[in-house]
């Protein structure tokens, strides 16, 4: 894992000092990992020009059981004006599993917090209608966390034999 | 409109709320084929979820394939062979063909013209035929692998892939001819649901319906991988994002698609040395060897039940642990053997460092990122897709509002929605 | 001879009683063999078919529609997009636990006589997903008369198929308006 630092990277370093827990590029990839209550600003500031990552590329979840704090919420953004892609990880626990939502700057956003809302139980705050995009309604429980069984059979109507 | 309608482009539904045959407001539902793909290979080892990605975006899965196998060799540190390479880039654009040649056909169908999709299936089934001489499948593939590809071009290929781009050619003549200055179409179709580029950007579009928005943005070009910064190809571009232009974009994305094939099957490299003197069939080998050392050549096919090392060579990276050994070392060397049995044993296999790694391939509908979390283990931790359409088809509810009901069908069959990247 | 029906049920086949032995058969019974055999002719030979398409193996129904290898040729040329038009559904592809309840829906709906081939192997038994999203084989809904396993399968395989069912068809007790059909 390379740890060097991009010109993006010193700066984002430099303008939210408490909040950029680290930043480095790993792979050709470059990626920063902030603090939860920050996600808004950095993406505001990502969002404005000169870097002008306008695209919001996607939004997903990793579940780390065993470990504390539980969740990583990994966004991908891209700049079409720079031609590059960033990754911005944040750490949730699983005892406040609730994050802001982007929904106002990206209207994709609104899909894809529900997906993660769906296969993972986090909740977005600010989301307009948070609800499964998934799994049918009246499903229990969330799939792609670790603990969920992979052959857990909850049929939505009555099966034969 | 629900799940199972006329539109064979998957399940969807869509419910709409009339004011007589005006749109007031839509709310589209997904997840109607979310079979549990990201969960599954949480529990599968790199090399058994393969036939899986094939399954994603089902009409181009040699993307699909491509996307995965280049994200594990960038989280690996494997060396592709230029052959290889050479073989993606043809299987991958005619792929991208066959995508296009199904969204335009159903696009076509659902607004009455019957004719185009069986002149496009036509012109599909050659290419089909194409990849099922090389790749002994004619849909779902597995050819790409970690390393290179399974197999070999077939002796025959540069036939088959003539015929195929001939016919192909002249039904997108054809096609042209039929539809582009169409009244009925043209009625259908421009101005229907048009996008503009902000919107579409901020949606999260990418691929051709990006494009037709007037977007310059191809991953081919963008962050160019495999041999395309070798080829010359034009990205073409739209202006008004409607259905029209994004029809337009994918037609002349396939002549761009065919032109290059076309290059790459002229420039490819030739592997030396693939003739073979006398040798013995591999199940003589065996016998024999149980009686007495056997040193002599194996001889098997080039194409598809077994490689010689010569040709191997040229396909497939030859980094231990995360391709299958030529046959010739299985059969004849004990390292061989042990290497064979240790790529398919559980527990071992291709076991990539652990890290995080997210790599992007242009697919028939835009950005398609495999993101891999790996932990050391055969196994993947995470392995999340980034769907193209599911962006596009998030758009839907805001181009439908305010339109008829018949502006349903042709807008979202010029989305090209896969279901199976949709729900994964 | 075509269309030769046994025995109907209700006679205990172990015990062969010496009257049925040299039981002769009325001769209106030739007449409705000879009908079962014609009705059974006239409906194999016209099948509208519903295509319940959900996923990959649809690529492969296309194929097998359209003009490489054509099933006009076998009368199940015209795709009839309503249930209550068709008398064979088609579940092509993986049918998930959300669209289990649409599928009983469309089933329902046909009229009688009808008839179900599952298409690929996530209709016959979930396929390569075992897991929380997929029901195992649509025979867990619905009763399926032909499976054709392949993923995708070949469309030569789906003509087999189709021939197959055009055999049950052919074969089986058409049902008349005035007796109770025996499933």
């Amino acid at each position: 894992m390379a740890m060097e630092k991009t010109a993006l990277l010193a700066l984002l370093e430099q303008k939210f000092p408490h909040d950029v827990e680290a930043a480095f590029t790993d792979l050709g990839d470059e990626v920063v990992i902030i603090q939860k209550e920050a996600l808004i600003p950095v993406v505001k500031f990502l969002y404005g020009k000169p870097h002008e990552y306008t695209l919001l590329l996607d939004i997903t979840c990793v579940d780390y059981l065993g470990q504390e704090p539980r969740f990583e919420m990994v966004y991908h953004l891209l700049s079409l004006a720079q031609n590059k892609r960033l990754r911005l990880k944040t750490r949730l626990s699983e005892k406040e599993l609730r994050i802001a939502s982007l929904t106002e700057l990206w209207k994709n956003a609104n899909w894809l917090e529900r997906e993660v809302y769906d296969l993972f139980g986090v909740e977005f705050e600010g989301h307009p209608d948070l609800r499964r995009i998934f799994m049918y309604d009246g499903f229990e429980g969330h799939p792609l966390r670790k603990d969920y069984p992979l052959r857990k059979r909850q049929p939505r109507i009555r099966l034969r034999e | 409109m629900g799940p199972s309608h006329p539109a064979m482009h998957g399940t969807i539904r869509i419910m709409l709320e009339l004011d007589g045959e005006r749109i007031l407001n839509s709310e589209v539902e997904v997840g109607y084929l979310h079979r549990g793909f990201e969960k599954t290979c949480e529990h599968r080892t790199y090399f058994n979820l393969l036939p899986y990605t094939d399954r994603l975006n089902y009409v181009s899965p040699l993307i699909n394939n491509l996307g995965y196998v280049m994200t594990m060799e960038k989280l690996m540190g494997v060396e592709v062979p230029e052959r290889a390479q050479y073989i993606r880039v043809i299987m991958s654009e005619l792929s991208r063909i066959s995508d296009h040649l199904t969204c335009l056909a159903a696009m076509a169908m659902e607004c009455g013209a019957f004719t185009v999709f069986l002149y496009k299936m036509k012109a599909r089934e050659f290419i089909w035929d194409v990849i099922e001489q090389t790749t002994g499948a004619r849909m779902t593939t597995s050819y790409i692998r970690v390393g290179g590809v399974r197999a070999d071009l077939h002796p025959d290929f540069d036939t088959v892939l003539k015929k195929a781009v001939t016919e192909t050619r002249q039904v997108l003549k054809d096609v042209h001819g039929l539809l582009d200055k169409n009244k009925i179409f043209l009625n259908r179709t421009r101005d229907i649901a048009s996008i503009s580029a902000e919107d579409a950007i901020n949606f999260g579009w990418t691929g051709p319906c990006l494009r037709s928005a007037g977007v310059y943005y191809d991953v081919r070009k963008a962050h160019p991988y495999l041999v395309y910064d070798r080829l010359h190809f034009e990205v073409p571009l739209g202006e008004r994002g409607d259905n029209y232009d994004r029809y337009m974009v994918r037609m002349k994305e396939m002549e761009q698609s065919l032109r290059i094939v076309e290059q790459a099957a002229v420039r490819i490299p030739r592997t030396p040395g693939a003739v073979m003197a006398d040798g013995i069939e591999p199940a003589e080998a065996i016998r024999a060897s149980r009686t007495q050392r056997v040193r002599e050549r194996i001889k098997l096919s080039p194409n598809l039940e077994g490689s010689e090392k010569v040709v191997v060579k040229g396909i497939l990276a030859r980094k231990p642990g995360c391709a299958v050994p030529p046959k010739e070392d299985t059969y004849t060397s004990i390292e061989g053997l042990i290497r064979h049995f240790k790529f398919f044993m559980r527990g071992h296999g291709i076991r990539p460092p652990k890290g995080e790694v997210y790599f992007a391939v242009e697919g028939g509908n835009g950005e398609l990122g495999f993101y891999i979390v790996s932990d050391g283990s055969d196994k993947p931790y995470r392995l999340h897709l980034r769907a193209p359409c599911f962006h596009i088809v998030s758009a839907l509810e805001f181009l439908i509002r305010g339109r008829y009901v018949a502006d349903v069908i042709p807008t979202f069959g010029s989305m090209n929605m896969i279901g199976g990247e949709l729900d994964r | 001879m075509p269309g030769r029906r046994e025995l109907s049920s209700g006679i205990d086949k172990r015990v062969k009683m010496p009257e049925e032995k040299t039981l002769r058969r009325p001769p209106a019974e030739f007449i409705t063999t000879q009908l079962n055999y014609v009705l059974g002719w006239a409906r194999k030979f016209s099948l509208f078919h519903y295509p319940f398409v959900t996923a990959c193996c649809g690529m492969e129904y296309m194929s097998a529609a359209c003009a490489h290898f054509d099933i006009d040729r076998f009368g199940a040329g015209w795709t009839r997009f309503s249930p209550r038009q068709s008398d064979m559904l088609l579940v092509v592809g993986t049918v998930t636990q959300k669209l289990a309840p649409v599928l009983k829906t469309v089933y329902d709906q046909m009229t009688e006589p009808k008839w179900v081939i599952a298409f690929g192997t996530c209709a016959v038994s979930g396929g390569i997903y075992d897991n929380y999203a997929v029901v195992q084989g649509i025979d867990a809904i619905i009763p399926v008369d032909v499976y054709i396993p392949g993923c995708p399968p070949r469309p030569e395989t789906v003509l087999d198929g189709l021939l197959k069912l055009q055999e049950k068809i052919q074969h089986q007790d058409q049902e008349w308006r005035w007796k109770r059909r025996r499933s």
